[in-house]
Order: structure tokens, then C-alpha cells, then sequence
């Protein structure tokens, strides 16, 4: 019996060992971006701790979090909406984390409290309106899309991605429950078509002359301004619009980053996350992935000026997380896919 | 005790295969609070609509391909009968939302298809119809052209089977070519048929990615829907149970189908079979209506993602694919050996005993194949991590130390995903191989003396050879394959293609995913061709000509 728990003891000591071998950093991401694996080369070689990933949808790795409980080996759970952060809030796995360098470098706005997460970057939900069909100053507000003169013109993507979610909870902050329920239903009635593809797709229909106006995310226009010959061509058939420019501002959401309560390299984790709010680090989610820094005075790319300047929704973040629910329902009841 | 160590085996690996889905229904009775009303009072009906009407067409559209082309190229000879005899298993190799994605970007509104109609002839988006690839309608036909190989597998090997007297009996009695096929060959096909078609719809049932990009809102994707967005756990869990109910029936029809129509030939001797000669203008629409789905389920997607890698392929391949082709490899290889194993034991227990229990069995262990693989992996997670903090309480209590996710946090939470998930296809295989051995030549092995476990290793194993393979090419393919359970259960580090064709694609960059998706199809080509190859010897004797 007891060499039996020798071997069975053995075999244990083998798989774990592997866990043992350096300084590491566990992260689970849900972000899926090729620049981020130059955030975690670059985080290697300046402090030496090795960065050990999983990367995959951000509600499948809530999850596999929850599960593993305790046991967990992650470190830090990195995700791309503040709803996501707001919800694994609630979920009680994120530890506080202590961090003067943090507190003075991320604005108030975009991180909690009590330190609980932390913003790394930014990504405005902007319009993309045709250049030859829509005057300047037509669409000015999301309010705009869902008046009926646009009827048949409008593009936006899935209710199931969660940026739509985030806008509506947005909504539902800026004017009750009922007002944005009414917006969704005129949304939806303005729709050219059944919401499919992604943000990409809605500026080419635009371009392709599916419909007008398209709603999307800052950095995917500024990956298309950057790429192709084609996608440059289908830029350049849009102009940007940021919405609600006279009142509460751009709705902006933000990608980020939380200590897990289970983590065996808390020490590491902070590291990790101040290193990711460095200057050198918010120029790679600038110059890699389009998004804009929360780090003020931190490097913008010629890219994002081009975009120019613009007022944001200053909501906190965790006032649309906490709308989420409500808004997917009101979603689903009107009929947006 | 040797005579239920079989069937207790079989039990004991299917309960095992099950635990997962079951988990999963754990859920079912308790407190939705509030989100199936909400469910059922705005999204249901649709799913329910959309997931019966892509199960039908589907069904129609593979049973069409599929059984239109086996019998076409096993009892015709036309112009590149040879090459379409196994080039019309190739849509196996692509995974059904990489055709999406493919079908998708040509087809769209500003894809190139729709561009260069309105270039050439001016049009703006008022001025002409065209099909929305995005629809119900796009589904089933992509589906189609991608699962009709299972029934073309299937009805290939029984017409090649068939006995060519019973046909000629039919000619004899007066009936057409098209009588014989209609009222002699099908009706013996039968049971063939509907294994093929039940694989082809379970997979539909299952299919989160295609129909989610085709913006189809089916039980697969509302299931997702229900879990992630809505945040319930329990509404998902009733609305997997729905999905669970049609599996059920589907895999009830297919058994039944398969009990009533066993039948066995009473000899070994074969004549060739007949074939006829299709010359001019008949051969030439033979030809034509074989390479279709050919060309539609396998040439148009890869031709437009070298297309595609040509011009903004994956700057990083170099770097990765090799290690992930690694893993791609080493995941299908090591999961289709356990799925074979598996499924050899479950099918012989049934064998062996053939009562209520274990047709219960194999019922319970062929239902994964239709749940989604993300559903799934949240069921593989319970168990697992179950046992995992069981393991450390006792490592804790006994030495003191905690060694970790040992089991959940490993390649053994893939691999048992795995299982769950595509034992169905081996076991199906297995079992329809098992029963074309006739009992007799169990009886008399057994009369000589033979134990149970004898008689699998030197004749039923034996005689199995070519089955076994082709249950592991498939499971194999299936497995590179495989997106959502990979995603969720993946230890650190661990990218299979499948991954990063996914991450390319879900940050929209289809150029760049394009490399990825090439290769998955090259590394699913290579069991495939060889499947193909395998059947072409199935019949000894070469097949006579007549001319018509």
C-alpha cells in the first residue's frame, strides 16, 4: 500500500515540478491580440519572470476560474470589457492589490477602488458613416441611429458581443431603463440587416454600400487604415464620427487586468500588471493593437492623432458592468440578434 | 464472474464518457430565476424553429450528396469516376467554420463576388437580389456540402457489399436500373444510411461556429448565449436538456433502424459488382454531379484561402506552426487511439450481451456527439476538478503537500473531452463493423473454447482491421479539428492550429488566419486520402464492365 502512495506521490511531484521550475506569472487573457506576446517577451527579459498563458474566451475562463477554485494556478486574469471585470468582481476571485506606482499611473475612472482591477487600455465605440452618401453633421449621437430617417442604413454587430452589451448599459445609465429599451427597438428597426460579422465587417458594408452608417471599435478602423490595400481603400470610403460630442461624450470601454485571490505569485502578478501600465508597455496597446493608453501623457501612434481628439463618457466603467444583465435582456426583447 | 466483466466494462466506460453530460443536466431542476420564462417568451420559438428546419435540410442535403454520389461511383464507370471515388471524401479534412468563413467573406455584400457583379454592371444595393450567405439558407447548404461524407462513407461501403444476385433477381423480375436502386439497394442500405445521417445531423446539432457565424441562432449557439451572456448556468442546462431530447430520438431511430434491418450474407463468395458504363453526355453529367460537391465543399474554400494566405497570410507561421502541428498531431493521435480502444469495448459488451442495459450503454455513450464542445468542456471541468481537490486534500493530509490541477490543469481534461465528445463516432463505426461479423463464427469459436477476450483479439480484432482504421482516421480529423473544448481546457502554453485559426479569426483577421486554416485541412488530408485509399480494395474480385 505504501509504495503505492510513494508512486502515485511521485508521478504528483513530476507534474508539479514543472510549476516550480522559475519566477513565473500565470495569466489567463481573453485578449487575443500578437502584440500582447511582445508585452510578455519584453516583460521577461526586464524583470527575468517567465510568463506562462492561456488565452481563450474571456465567460469560459471565468469559469475554469471558478472551478479550480483555490487550486487555481493563475495569477492575474487579464479581459477585454469592463462588464467582464465588473462580473468577476462580483464573483469574489479577484485580491486586492496594493500599488502606489498603480494608484498614481491608472486614473481613478478606470480602475476599482479598492484595487480590486485595473485598466490598461482604452477603445472608443465609434460611427463610421459613408463619405458619400451621409452629410457632415447628419449622425451626431447614438440617439441619431435609432430615428427613423436611417431607416435600412444601419449596420452594427451581434447583441452577444459584449461592446454592444457595454453601449446599451450605457444607454441605460444616460436615460432609464424604458428610454434605452425604445432606442434598442429603434436600433433594430434601422438595422440594413440581420447583425452579423464583426466590427471589420459593418465598416465594409459601409464602404460596399450595404448601408450608411456602421458602428465598431476604434482600434479595428485603425488596424484597416493600417492594412491592406483593400481594407485601406475601405477606410477611406469612411468618415469617423465620435458621437454624443455635445453632451455626455464617446462611450469608451476599457481592457483589464485583476489579481486573483488564489494566486500562487502574488509578488510576480503586480509586477505584471505595473509593467503592463509602463510607458514603454502602453506604447506597444497604442502602436500594436490601436488602443488608446489610460496612462495620461503616455505615447499616442501618428494613427490614433489622425483620429483627433475627442470627449469620453466619463460613466465608470462599473456602472455599465452593472448594467449588463438588464441590457442583454432588453436585447433579446427587441429582437436584436 | 467472466460473464458481466465484458458488459461491466462497457458500462463503466460509457458512464464515464457520460459524466460530463450529465453534470451539465445536474442543473436542469433548479431555479432558472427567471430566464427561461425570459427564454421562452422572446428567443425560444426561434431556436426551436431554426434548429429543426437546419437539422432537416441538412439531412436532406447530405442524404442527396451523399448517397447520390456512392451509388453513381460504385455502380457507374464515367470520366474521372476513379479520382471522385475517393476525392469525394475531401470536405472531411475542413472543419465547417472554416467553409463559413470562407463562404462567408466571398459571398457577402462587400465580398468579391457581389463587388465585381456590381463594378460590372453598375449596380448599387437596390438594384439586384442575391443570397444572403449569413442565413438559414446558407447554413444548410454549407453544412450539406461539408457532412455529406459520412453518408457517402456509409452508402459507399453497403452498395460495395451488396450482393450483386439480389440486384439481378430485381432485372429478372422486370424492374429498371432506377427500380433496383429505389426498392433493392436502398432498402438494404438502410441501416448504413441512417448511421451516416445520424453522424451528419449530430454534428449539425452540435456546430457552435459555423451557425454562429452565419448568424443562425440555433440550441447550439443560444445554449452559449444562455451561459455566458445571460450568465445562467441552469437556463443553459435546460435548454442542453431540449438538445439532449432531439439527440435521443435521433439515436433511437438510428438504432431501431439498425435492429430491424440486420441481415448478414449467407456467403462469402461475391461475384463482382456490375457496373455500367456511362459514355457522352450521361457520363459527363455523372461526372459533373460527383464533382460538385467536391468543388463546393472542398476546392472553393481552399482555393480562396491560399488566395487569401497569398496576399496577407500568417507573418508568424514559421515560428508556430510547427509546434502546433505538434500538438495538433499528438492530441488526435493519442485521443482516436483511446476513442478506438473505448468504443471496441463498449460494442463488444454489446456484443457479448446483447440485453436493455447495454443497449442503454451504448446509448449513453454515443449522446456527446451532438453537444457542443463548449458545453462539454464545462462538464469535463465538475469531475475534474472534483477529484483534483480530493487528490490535494489527501496529498495534503498525507504528505503535506499539494501537487496542484494535476488532472484538470492537463492534457487528461482535453483527451477525456475528447472522448465525450467523439466516442460516438468510433463506436458507430465499431459497432456497424461488429455487426457485419456473422454470430456464427462467434458460436463456433466459442464452441471450440475460446474466452470472451480471445475471441476479440484473434477474430473479431482481425476482421475489425479496417474498421478500427477508419474509426481512428475520422476521430483523428475530427479532433484537429475541434475548437471550443480545446479552447476552455487547454493547460498553460498548449496552442493546437485549431487555436490560433481561431484567434486570428475571432480578432478578424481572416487573411491571417487563412495560413492556419491550410493547415488543419493538410493535416486532416493525410487520414482522409488514406481512408479513401483503404475502401478502394474493399471488394476482391475487379468489377466487370457491361456496357449500356
Amino acid at each position: 500500500m505504501d509504495s503505492k502512495k510513494t508512486v502515485v506521490f511521485g508521478v504528483m511531484l513530476l507534474v508539479a515540478a514543472t510549476s516550480f521550475a522559475a519566477e513565473v506569472v500565470n495569466v489567463y487573457s481573453a485578449r487575443h491580440y500578437d502584440t500582447d506576446d511582445v508585452l510578455y517577451e519584453n516583460f521577461t527579459t526586464e524583470t527575468g519572470i517567465e510568463v506562462n498563458l492561456i488565452e481563450g474566451n474571456s465567460d469560459a475562463l471565468l469559469a475554469r476560474l471558478e472551478r479550480e477554485g483555490d487550486l487555481s494556478p493563475a495569477d492575474v486574469f487579464m479581459t477585454v470589457d469592463a462588464g467582464r471585470l465588473f462580473q468577476a468582481e462580483q464573483r469574489g476571485i479577484f485580491a486586492p492589490a496594493r500599488s502606489r506606482l498603480l494608484e498614481q499611473r491608472v486614473p481613478a475612472r478606470l480602475r476599482h477602488p479598492d484595487g480590486l482591477w485595473f485598466g490598461l487600455s482604452k477603445r472608443a465605440r465609434i460611427l463610421l458613416v459613408s463619405r458619400e452618401r451621409v452629410a457632415e453633421d447628419k449622425v451626431l449621437s447614438y440617439e441619431d441611429l435609432a430615428k427613423p430617417e436611417w431607416k435600412d442604413r444601419v449596420l452594427i454587430r451581434s447583441s452577444s458581443n459584449v461592446y454592444n452589451q457595454s453601449l446599451v448599459g450605457s444607454m441605460i445609465a444616460a436615460h432609464g431603463e424604458a428610454k434605452a429599451e425604445e432606442w434598442c427597438r429603434g436600433l433594430v428597426a434601422n438595422m440594413a440587416r440581420t447583425p452579423q460579422g464583426g466590427d471589420r465587417d459593418q465598416i465594409r458594408g459601409v464602404a460596399a454600400g450595404e448601408a450608411d452608417v456602421a458602428v465598431a471599435n476604434s482600434y479595428y478602423f485603425a488596424h484597416m487604415l493600417n492594412g491592406s490595400p483593400e481594407d485601406r481603400a475601405v477606410a477611406a470610403k469612411v468618415r469617423v464620427v465620435f458621437p454624443n460630442q455635445g453632451d455626455r461624450g464617446t462611450h469608451v470601454n476599457i481592457s483589464g487586468i485583476g489579481v486573483l485571490k488564489s494566486a500562487p505569485n502574488p509578488r510576480n502578478a503586480v509586477r505584471f500588471i505595473e509593467y503592463l501600465t509602463s510607458d514603454a508597455a502602453q506604447k506597444v496597446f497604442a502602436g500594436g493593437n490601436y488602443e488608446y493608453p489610460v496612462v495620461q501623457g503616455a505615447d499616442r501612434t501618428e494613427t490614433l492623432d489622425r483620429l483627433g481628439d475627442f470627449e469620453e463618457d466619463v460613466l465608470n466603467a462599473s456602472v455599465f458592468g452593472n448594467n449588463n444583465q438588464a441590457a442583454v435582456r432588453m436585447m433579446d426583447r427587441a429582437g436584436w440578434r | 464472474m467472466r460473464g458481466i466483466a465484458w458488459p461491466l466494462a462497457g458500462s463503466l466506460v460509457a458512464a464515464w464518457v457520460a459524466v460530463p453530460i450529465m453534470v451539465v443536466l445536474a442543473s436542469v431542476g433548479a431555479d432558472s430565476d427567471g430566464v427561461w420564462a425570459h427564454l421562452a417568451s422572446t428567443v425560444l420559438p426561434g431556436y426551436i424553429r431554426n434548429t429543426v428546419l437546419l437539422a432537416l435540410g441538412v439531412a436532406v442535403g447530405t442524404f442527396v450528396l451523399g448517397v447520390g454520389s456512392a451509388w453513381l461511383v460504385t455502380m457507374c464507370r464515367f470520366p474521372g469516376q476513379r479520382v471522385l471515388w475517393w476525392a469525394l471524401l475531401l470536405p472531411l479534412a475542413i472543419p465547417a467554420y472554416l467553409s463559413a468563413y470562407a463562404y462567408s467573406d466571398l459571398l457577402q455584400f462587400s465580398g468579391p463576388v457581389q463587388t465585381g457583379l456590381r463594378d460590372a454592371f453598375g449596380w448599387i444595393r437596390a438594384d439586384y437580389w442575391f443570397p444572403q450567405v449569413r442565413s438559414l439558407g446558407g447554413a444548410i447548404a454549407i453544412l450539406s456540402f461539408g457532412l455529406y461524407p459520412y453518408v457517402y462513407l456509409a452508402s459507399r461501403s453497403a452498395f460495395l457489399e451488396q450482393s450483386m444476385c439480389a440486384l439481378e433477381v430485381g432485372r429478372t423480375l422486370g424492374g429498371g436500373p432506377w427500380n433496383g436502386f429505389r426498392r433493392i439497394a436502398l432498402p438494404l442500405a438502410r441501416p448504413s444510411i441512417v448511421a451516416g445521417l445520424s453522424l451528419a445531423l449530430m454534428e449539425t446539432l452540435a456546430e457552435f461556429g459555423a451557425v454562429d457565424y452565419l448568424a443562425v441562432d440555433t440550441f447550439a449557439t443560444g445554449i452559449f448565449r444562455t451561459w455566458m451572456t445571460r450568465g445562467s448556468l441552469t437556463a443553459a442546462a435546460q435548454l442542453s436538456a431540449c438538445l439532449l431530447g432531439l439527440v435521443g430520438i435521433l439515436i433511437l431511430i438510428e438504432r431501431s433502424a439498425r435492429r430491424r434491418a440486420r441481415f448478414f450474407s449467407a456467403t462469402h463468395r461475391h461475384r463482382a459488382l456490375a457496373t455500367v458504363r456511362l459514355r457522352g453526355v450521361r457520363g459527363a453529367v455523372a461526372a459533373m454531379a460527383c464533382a460538385l460537391p467536391v468543388v463546393l465543399g472542398f476546392a472553393v474554400p481552399v482555393l480562396r484561402f491560399i488566395d487569401l494566405s497569398a496576399t496577407g497570410g500568417d507573418r508568424r507561421a514559421g515560428e508556430l506552426f510547427v509546434e502546433l502541428a505538434r500538438n495538433s498531431m499528438l492530441v488526435g493521435l493519442t485521443a482516436a487511439a483511446l476513442a478506438a480502444a473505448l468504443a471496441l469495448v463498449v460494442a463488444y459488451a454489446g456484443r457479448l450481451d446483447p440485453s436493455p442495459a447495454s443497449r442503454f450503454t451504448g446509448w449513453l455513450a454515443g449522446l456527446g456527439y451532438a453537444i457542443p464542445g463548449g458545453v462539454i468542456a464545462i462538464g469535463v471541468l465538475a469531475p475534474l476538478t472534483w477529484l483534483d481537490h480530493r487528490l490535494n486534500d489527501w496529498g495534503q493530509a498525507a504528505f503535506d503537500f499539494a501537487p496542484g490541477l494535476i488532472l484538470s490543469g492537463s492534457v487528461v481534461a482535453v483527451l477525456l473531452g475528447y472522448q465525450t465528445r467523439f466516442l460516438a463516432l468510433a463506436l458507430s463505426l465499431i459497432e456497424a463493423g461488429l455487426g457485419r461479423i456473422r454470430p456464427s463464427i462467434d458460436d463456433a469459436a466459442r464452441t471450440l473454447g475460446a474466452t470472451p477476450g480471445r475471441l476479440l483479439r484473434q477474430v473479431h480484432v482481425p476482421l475489425l482491421r479496417g474498421t478500427t482504421f477508419a474509426a481512428l482516421a475520422l476521430v483523428f480529423v475530427e479532433v484537429i479539428k475541434e475548437l471550443p473544448a480545446t479552447l476552455i481546457l487547454r493547460p498553460f502554453n498548449f496552442e493546437t492550429l485549431a487555436v490560433r485559426v481561431y484567434q486570428l479569426a475571432s480578432d478578424e483577421r481572416l487573411a491571417e488566419a487563412s495560413t492556419g486554416a491550410l493547415a488543419i485541412i493538410a493535416v486532416g488530408l493525410v487520414p482522409v486520402v488514406i481512408l479513401s485509399r483503404l475502401q478502394q480494395g474493399a471488394r476482391p474480385a475487379a468489377a466487370d464492365e457491361v456496357s449500356e
